[in-house]
């Protein structure tokens, strides 16, 4: 891939992911956005957490900050408030973001601080090799559901939306080629924005719910994504199974940083 | 009609799982289990880059002949 001399650190490569895990493609589908958006590299800052995918932001070649379990979007929060003109974008699991990281992860959305978030949504823990994280869909195995899991699975584009996330789409590692599109949006987007790009981890959950090969989750992903306008005409029966794919959301409400901006300013007497 | 693409494989980078082959419309991949996939139908291409872009390893390089950018 000729951007990954642009893009990537070529000392850090090859990249640590299982042959197949779906990071890989969702990490170039980032890629991909950034350059289509134009983003400088001197304005824009990487932050991840912790797991297989957190470990995205050390391939990147900008300045990229890999912080603690959970807690990639406070650090990225307080990136952007002290300097609002960064282009900030945090790379983070199902796990990282939504377990350890939940709380976090409503109030970033219900702020609607400017911050591009991309979750690498394989279903499990990959890193610590796989235990059930709360996007585990009911039923399936985990090292920690040995007998099928029983908790139900968020869907993190419906909880973005109503904790007060801007901009939320929906992809799949299958729809890499327009994946990027959506992330350009986000990006776009003044204001917190999800994109949930639904990988594989062939390794772990995979293997344990015997998914296939790679190439078979990559055509799971196929046959179970339906486009958000064909979802207008399907009953909610027909989506039990099925990904909704697209721009799921868009709307604009007031921006964190804006508003605390315009609040020291009126209290320095500035307006 | 000459070769309009050119289809790479970055050996260094490659972790055999095969997607570019499975997913190529045209069959330009050859790949065995456990081999990094050859290219073995380059001629056949037609670009649509779905190769490069669904490859985890960032391996897959395909470029236009008379087209130094990328695609
Ligand atoms: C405070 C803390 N608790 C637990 C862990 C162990 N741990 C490391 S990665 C991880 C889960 C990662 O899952 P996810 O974010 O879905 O990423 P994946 O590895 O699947 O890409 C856990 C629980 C940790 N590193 N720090
Ligand atoms: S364990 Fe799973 S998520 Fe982690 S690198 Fe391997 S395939 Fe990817």
């Amino acid at each position: 891939m000729m951007l990954a001399e642009k893009y990537l650190r070529d000392a850090m490569m090859p990249h640590m992911w299982c042959p197949g895990c779906g990071h890989g493609i969702i990490l170039q589908a980032v890629i991909r956005a950034i350059d289509k958006a134009g983003l400088e590299h001197d304005k824009t800052v990487i932050v991840s957490g912790i797991g297989c995918s957190s470990r995205a932001s050390g391939y990147m070649n900008f300045d990229t900050l890999h912080t603690t379990h959970g807690r990639a979007l406070p650090f990225a929060s307080g990136i952007k408030m002290a300097n609002p003109d960064l282009n900030v974008i945090v790379l983070t699991g199902d796990g990282d973001a939504l377990a350890i990281g939940g709380n976090h992860f409503i109030h970033a959305c219900r702020r609607n601080i400017d911050i591009t978030t991309v979750i690498f949504n394989n279903s499990i823990y990959g890193m610590t090799s796989g235990q059930y994280s709360p996007m585990t869909p009911v039923g399936q195995f985990a090292t920690t559901s040995p007998y099928g899991n029983i908790d139900r699975n968020f869907d993190v584009c419906e909880l973005a939306k109503s904790a007060g996330a801007t901009y939320v789409a929906r992809s799949t590692a299958y729809h890499a080629p327009s994946m990027p599109d959506l992330i350009v949006k986000a990006i776009n987007n003044k204001g917190f924005s999800v994109v949930e790009a639904v990988g594989q981890c062939p390794t772990y959950y995979g293997r344990r719910n015997k998914l296939g090969s790679p190439v078979d989750m990559l055509n799971w992903q196929k046959e179970h994504a339906v486009n958000v306008a064909a979802a207008a005409h399907l009953t909610p029966e027909q989506l039990a199974d099925k990904l909704i794919i697209g721009e799921l959301h868009n709307s604009s409400a007031p921006e964190f940083t804006e508003k605390y901006d315009q609040l020291v300013a009126r209290l320095q007497g500035r307006e | 009609m000459g070769r309009k693409f050119a289809v790479a494989i970055n050996p260094k980078w490659c972790k055999k799982c095969g997607i570019c082959a499975a997913f190529c419309p045209r069959q330009v991949f050859t790949h065995k289990a456990g081999h990094v996939p050859e290219i073995t139908a380059e001629e056949k291409c037609i670009g649509c880059n779905q190769c490069e872009q669904r490859c985890p390893d960032f391996a897959v390089t395909v470029r236009g002949k008379n087209d130094e950018s990328d695609s």
